[in-house]
Parts: structure tokens; C-alpha cells; sequence
């Protein structure tokens, strides 16, 4: 077989992208290092290192895993409902750890 | 609706298409990783949730050398992940050769990440004396988060480095198709995106200052 038979039909990111995309995440690391050493209060430094994770998980997701080239009813399939489960656990769990934090400081 | 639309409409429907354009394999790995990220989810959430409900939480990591061994952990597996792509890309181009090097690096980033894991568990363990019940700061869930966390991730990287040594050999060896790589990529970036959290809510958030 050679090897030109092997070439299929691919949309996708070029090498440039891929490596653009990389820099980000590493600036991005980089970023959040610094803000460790920040003295911030735990739930805005929790935000913070949350929402940069946040969109180093959506730049993966998009380009390195390649779903901003599928069929977009690939992403509305998986994602929303797995969103939404995270969201629910946050919401039900989170106030309650507040709650017990504020019991054990008084 | 058009002729055409109708067509391909009922070729959905009838079974045998496939409606997100993608390769049964592809998708089957998508499921799998949205099963498996709800895993972490629960386990991060249940994480955080200890976190902030303890005021006297540990925070043993020193800069030198937890989070700079964490950090470099970080650029290895970011690393890993762009050559990766690069193994995805050529493996499009027909270049099986340069997919076998490029998966090769994949590995040789993942390997690294799983020694300096290790040196930082022994590190912990050794020095901190942080085991999965106890440590000195009275506060034993610490130890049990942490290395669950830690430990399912190490786990996963294993099982990808192994993964990607099957199909990098069955590539160079001429077997194997462009959506086999293409799948073992994807189990790879998520095994990077994990650590995208784990890294600062686990190591970041416990930095000694």
C-alpha cells in the first residue's frame, strides 16, 4: 500500500495553530503560578485559577481534541449535560462547605 | 424540504449513516471521556468541598521542589499533548515514519511526568510524612484526597503510555488507520486536560507562601 492511499479527507488546525494554542496554555500555567504566590482570599484565588483552568480546558477541547471542527451536534450531544452535572454538584455542595467553614470559625 | 435534504434525512434514520460524521471508534472514545471527566468532576468537587470546609488545610508544597517539579510536570504534559497533534497531523499526510517519532516523544513526555510524580509522592511521603490516613496537621483527609486524585490521574497517564506504545509499534509495523491515532489523541488530551485542574487546585491552592 503506499502511502498517498492512506490520505483521507481532514479539516482541522495547522501546525502554526496547534503551536499558538501551546504558547497560550503555557503563558496561561505561568499566570497561575504567579497568582499562587499572590496573597488573595481562597474563594477569589479558587475563581481565578478556576476560570484560567477553565479556558485551558476549552483551548484543548477545541483545538488539540478537535471538536471546533466537528459537526457542532457532536458538541450540543456531549457537552451541555455534562456541564450541567458539574454546575448541579457545585450548587448543591459548595454553599454547604461555606456553611460548615462559617460553623467552625464561630 | 428538498430532494436531497429528504435523502439524507432518511439515511439518518434508517440506520447505517452517521450522523455526527465521525467513525464509530471516534465516538465511542467521546463517551467514554465524558464518563470518565464526570469521574474527576465528582472527585474534584468532593476535593474542593473538604478544601474550603477546613480552615487549618495543609499547605505542604515548597516551592522548591514541589512546585517547580508540578509545574514542569505541567509543560510536560502540555508538551506531550502538541506532539501528539503533530503524530495526529502526520498520520493524516500518510507519513507513518514521522507519526511513529512524533508518538515516541508523546511517551517520552509522559514517562517524564510519571517520574516526577513519583519523586513528589516520595517527597511528600518522606519528608511531610503524608500518608492516605494521617500527617502531622491533624488533618487526614488531606492525605486521602490527594493521592486519590493524584493517584487516578498517574493512573490514566499509565494506561495512555502503554496505549500509545501499542499503536506507535502496530503504525511502524504498517497497521493501523489515521482514526486509530486520531482516537489515541483524544484519550491523551483529555488525560492533559484533567491535570489542567488538578494542578491548581490541588498544588497551587496548598503552596506554602
Amino acid at each position: 500500500m503506499s502511502n498517498h492511499s492512506e490520505v483521507v479527507e481532514h479539516v482541522g488546525g495547522t501546525t502554526v495553530t496547534f503551536s499558538y494554542v501551546w504558547i497560550a496554555l503555557l503563558v496561561m500555567t505561568g499566570i497561575e503560578v504567579f497568582l499562587a504566590y499572590e496573597q488573595l482570599p481562597t474563594l477569589i484565588m479558587l475563581t481565578a485559577l478556576l476560570g484560567l483552568s477553565v479556558i485551558k480546558a476549552a483551548l484543548i477541547i477545541a483545538y488539540f481534541m478537535h471538536l471546533k471542527f466537528e459537526k457542532f451536534s457532536l458538541f450540543l450531544t456531549l457537552f451541555p449535560m455534562l456541564v450541567l452535572c458539574i454546575i448541579l454538584m457545585m450548587l448543591i455542595f459548595m454553599p454547604d462547605s461555606v456553611r460548615s467553614l462559617q460553623m467552625r470559625i464561630q | 424540504m428538498s430532494e436531497a435534504k429528504a435523502a439524507t434525512m432518511d439515511s439518518v434514520w434508517q440506520g447505517g449513516g452517521s450522523p455526527y460524521a465521525i467513525g464509530s471508534k471516534k465516538f465511542g472514545m467521546w463517551l467514554f471521556i465524558i464518563s470518565d471527566a464526570l469521574t474527576f468532576s465528582a472527585l474534584l468537587v468532593a476535593y474542593t468541598y473538604v478544601r474550603l470546609a477546613t480552615p487549618e488545610w495543609p499547605k505542604p508544597f515548597h516551592f522548591s521542589p514541589s512546585i517547580i517539579f508540578s509545574s514542569v510536570m505541567t509543560f510536560c504534559l502540555l508538551s506531550s499533548s502538541l506532539t501528539m497533534v503533530m503524530a495526529v497531523h502526520s498520520m493524516n499526510h500518510g507519513n507513518r515514519k514521522a507519526t511513529v517519532g512524533w508518538i515516541l516523544a508523546t511517551i517520552a513526555g509522559g514517562l517524564a511526568f510519571v517520574v516526577l510524580h513519583v519523586t513528589e509522592w516520595l517527597n511528600l511521603i518522606n519528608n511531610e510524612h503524608v500518608t492516605t490516613s494521617g500527617n502531622e496537621w491533624g488533618v487526614p483527609l488531606f492525605g486521602g484526597t490527594f493521592f486519590a486524585l493524584t493517584g487516578l490521574h498517574m493512573t490514566h497517564v499509565i494506561i495512555g503510555v502503554i496505549y500509545l506504545g501499542i499503536i506507535a509499534f502496530a503504525v511502524g509495523r504498517g497497521k493501523f488507520k489515521y482514526e486509530d491515532v486520531e482516537v489515541s489523541g483524544l484519550y491523551w488530551h483529555f488525560v492533559d486536560l484533567v491535570w489542567m485542574f488538578i494542578f491548581p487546585l490541588v498544588y497551587l491552592m496548598s503552596a506554602k507562601i
